[in-house]
């Protein structure tokens, strides 16, 4: 990497840079910092009102990366009646808006964020000497995203953002989830659904191995019109606000790219709102990360926090049933103490009604003897005197 | 024409229902081959703008979901103490293992080269995705389930000593299962925060992690419920008395806990609603499928399940129970395939091939063959004598 960066600095001639530069990145989760973009990393500005819609870029491309050749040669411009995407084997793809085709304008994407919009594009006036029928043509291709939203997804590192500005792919590492495809709001990577076992992500790679060398891009370099312009990012954002300032008639008043998504490498100029070139405008201005910074960040504290509460409810219903348990033993012998101790207190108050009843059976049976006996005696005594009696008068008349 | 011996000695009766499975995986072998010889494009209609269809949609987020009864039921017996659940954890943690295995078998068809899948966790991982978290917490989780369903293979093949230090991590595993459940059920909801310019508003939040989670919650009882009634129909021979007796105790405890749980989550998607202030979308055609989803399949059931705990019946709570599984996953289905690229025209929207929806077949009636033959095998929804008198 570093020869060629050296080689590569050489090239633009300013030897400088380097030291300022840390090793290269991959997108960060949970956190704060800011990433404005790799110092003087590069871009593409496209001036789509240069754009004539020759897809000289389109052959280029195909060439550079050693694409098949497509069914309809590049010189056929028929193609550009029907809206089109990146492909695995097309990695960029121009087309065709304006009044003439009506259909690129009311339907897909560009239909949808107007409806969602309208104020905003109403702010936005339409450029002065525009004419009704005019024609205008966009090229496609990976935006190379300052933070990029494949990069942020992918679970095997398999994107990075190279310091020149590529977004670069390693299929070495794919395991072909094609996650990075539902992140990219740009629609961009594409995928080989024809290979059985060994499917890549096919997207631009801003041509980093010719950039290494020294070259241009492929299209940039082939652009009869000077609709593609390479340079340093931050150079190119001067010139485009150069070129606003100087014809503010020919141009909306708006970079596409350097704020969407928090910046892209590629950026854009226009006649027309970007919702009517099929760039949507809503995406707004948040990077891929930031979208996903909170999920991330609550993952240490589910972590962190979880097991405790969870042991900690554990505990509480543990010791519930333990209480219980226990209130369950007490509440137990103390019903069996008070059944003892009802029991002995009824036993002793039992034994002692009999004790009493018993006593007073032996006392009633002894008064009953001893009235019997005194009874027997007064009987017996009375007995006694009436003998008596029956004798005293005649020992009276003996006295 | 000679007759052959049968070459295993268990015999497989030409019943109906082993009839159709034999077609079912005869198909779904022959599309296995067609994927891995053929590739994607040959057995499916993804495509570029639509890189995920229905072996994600349906397989990994509704399968995940409805396999949460596994953490709920274990943490509601052992963590929380609900010992009345005890005998519907052992159904609900296989359903689990089975769930999330089918899962990982499922995304061995989906992702292009299966063999890298260990590459996020062993080899190079990509922290700042969402997916990885799913993919590691998958993993891990799947682990636990295993050694969670365990005891039951072991006390079949009569392992006694193993089986009973297996016992013993009950409690460290299942606190480890709710923490991984947590952090991956609300994962695949946050897989999608990356893409609010793809997703309808009515269904993109940044509560996306929470609704994922709050639902599993009532998918795994719903789901409980549910195969608890299948069970009832098919494997009633299998369950012992405690079983039978315990069982209509956990439908109506499930029920309530479930009632409250959507009441909750109902609350929560309004507050969802009412901070993106989307109440405008509600009188879209979009916004009539929304409260569908809504009041049909949450609001509806979680109501059902009210009434059925208050007045105890058990055949309420399983009608609730049908309608609530299929809510979670008409909301799985809506967040990944339908509400998502909900902008582009209609020509470039996805519908599965006939072939992705047999796959998906195919994958079901594999777990349900495993569920029942390990039902049948296993004391999942008996207990062995021996180890009766533990808990």
């Amino acid at each position: 990497m570093a020869i060629t960066r050296r080689k590569f600095l050489g090239w633009v001639g300013s030897a400088a840079a380097g030291s300022a530069m840390l090793a290269g990145t991959s997108a960060h989760g949970a956190s704060n910092r800011e990433f404005k973009g790799y110092p003087e990393s590069f871009g593409v500005l496209h001036d789509t009102t240069k754009c004539i819609g020759c897809r000289k870029c389109e052959q280029a491309c195909n060439e550079v990366n050693h694409m098949p050749a497509p069914q309809e040669t590049f010189d056929d411009l028929k193609v550009l009646e029907v809206e089109r995407r990146t492909t695995a084997v097309t990695h960029t793809v121009v087309n065709k808006f304006g009044k003439n085709r009506g259909t690129a304008l009311s339907h897909g994407t560009d239909a949808l964020s107007k409806g969602l919009h309208a104020d905003k594009e109403n702010g936005v006036p339409v450029p002065v000497g525009l004419e009704a029928n005019r024609e205008i043509f966009v090229k496609k291709q990976c935006n190379h995203c300052l933070e990029p939203a494949c990069a942020s997804a992918c679970f095997v590192k398999a994107f990075n953002k190279d310091k020149s500005g590529a977004v670069t792919y390693d299929a070495s590492l794919c395991v072909g989830c094609r996650y990075c495809m539902i992140a990219c709001p740009f629609n961009i990577p594409t995928y080989e659904y024809d290979e059985p076992l060994t499917p890549r992500v096919m997207k631009c790679t801003m041509c980093l191995p010719r950039i290494n060398e020294g070259k241009l891009p492929g299209c940039v370099e082939i652009c009869p019109r000077e609709a593609l312009l390479f340079g340093e990012r931050d150079e190119l954002i001067r010139q485009a606000r150069m070129r606003i300032q100087k014809y503010p008639d020919q141009y909306v008043d708006h970079i596409y790219g350097e704020h969407e998504m928090g910046g892209t490498s590629w950026l854009y100029l226009s006649s027309v709102p970007f919702s009517e070139i099929g760039m949507r405008e809503d995406l707004g201005t948040h990077s891929a990360p930031e979208l996903t910074s909170g999920a991330l960040s609550a993952v240490p504290m589910v972590v962190g926090l979880w097991p405790v509460l969870l042991t900690g409810v554990y505990a509480i219903s543990k010791r519930k049933d333990k209480i219980a348990e226990e209130e369950k033993v007490e509440a137990v012998a103390m019903t069996k103490s008070d059944a003892e101790k009802q029991k002995s207190e009824e036993l002793s108050k039992l034994k002692e009604k009999m004790t009493k009843e018993k006593d007073t059976a032996v006392k009633n049976a002894v008064k009953k003897a001893l009235d019997d006996a005194a009874k027997a005696a007064e009987e017996a005594k009375k007995a006694a005197a009436e003998a008596e009696n029956a004798d005293e008068p005649a020992s009276g008349e003996d006295k | 024409m000679a007759f052959r011996k049968p070459l295993v000695n268990t015999k497989i009766e030409a019943t109906p229902v082993n009839i159709v499975t034999g077609i079912i995986l005869v198909v779904g072998l022959i599309l296995t081959a067609a994927r891995f010889f053929g590739g994607l494009g040959t057995v499916t209609n993804l495509d570029n703008n639509n890189p995920w269809g229905i072996w994600i949609g349906f397989d990994l987020l509704c399968g995940v979901a409805l396999a949460a009864g596994g953490y709920v039921t274990s943490a509601a017996c052992y963590i929380f103490g609900l010992k009345r659940f005890h005998s519907a954890v052992r159904p609900a943690i296989l359903t689990a293992f089975l769930g999330y295995a089918l899962v990982v078998f499922a995304l061995n068809y989906d992702v292009g080269r299966p063999w890298r899948l260990p590459y996020p966790i062993f080899f190079s991982p990509g922290t700042s995705s969402l997916l990885f978290e799913v993919g590691l917490c998958v993993f891990l989780y799947l682990n636990v389930l295993f050694i969670e369903f365990t005891p039951a293979a072991l006390e079949w093949l009569g392992l006694g000593k193993i089986r009973n230090f297996v016992v013993k991590l009950t409690l460290v595993l299942t606190i480890f299962g709710v923490v991984l459940s947590t952090l991956h059920q609300s994962s695949l909801g946050a897989l999608f925060l990356i893409a609010p310019s793809k997703l309808h508003p009515l269904w993109y939040s940044g509560y996306l992690p929470v609704y994922f989670f709050v639902s599993s919650i009532f998918a795994g009882m719903s789901m409980v419920i549910f195969e608890g009634s299948l069970a009832h129909r098919y494997l009633h021979d299998k369950m012992d008395d405690t079983h039978l007796s315990e069982s209509d105790g956990v439908v109506i405890g499930f029920s309530k806990a479930a009632s409250f749980v959507m009441m909750a989550y109902l609350g929560i998607k309004l507050v969802g609603l009412a901070i993106d202030n989307n109440w405008h979308y509600l009188f879209t055609g979009w916004g009539m499928w929304f409260l569908l989803e809504l009041v049909g399949f949450v609001a509806l059931p979680g109501f059902m399940y009210a009434v059925a705990a208050r007045d105890k019946n058990v055949k309420l709570a399983r009608i609730a129970s049908v309608f609530a599984v299929l809510g979670v996953a008409l909301n799985r289905l809506n967040i990944s395939l339908i509400a998502f690229n909900w902008h582009l025209p209609s020509a470039q929207r996805y519908f599965p091939s006939w072939m992705e929806i047999a796959t998906s077949i195919f994958i079901v009636t594999l777990g349900i063959t495993v569920y029942r033959f390990i039902t049948n095998h296993m004391p999942i929804l008996f207990e062995y004598p021996e180890y009766k008198q533990e808990h």
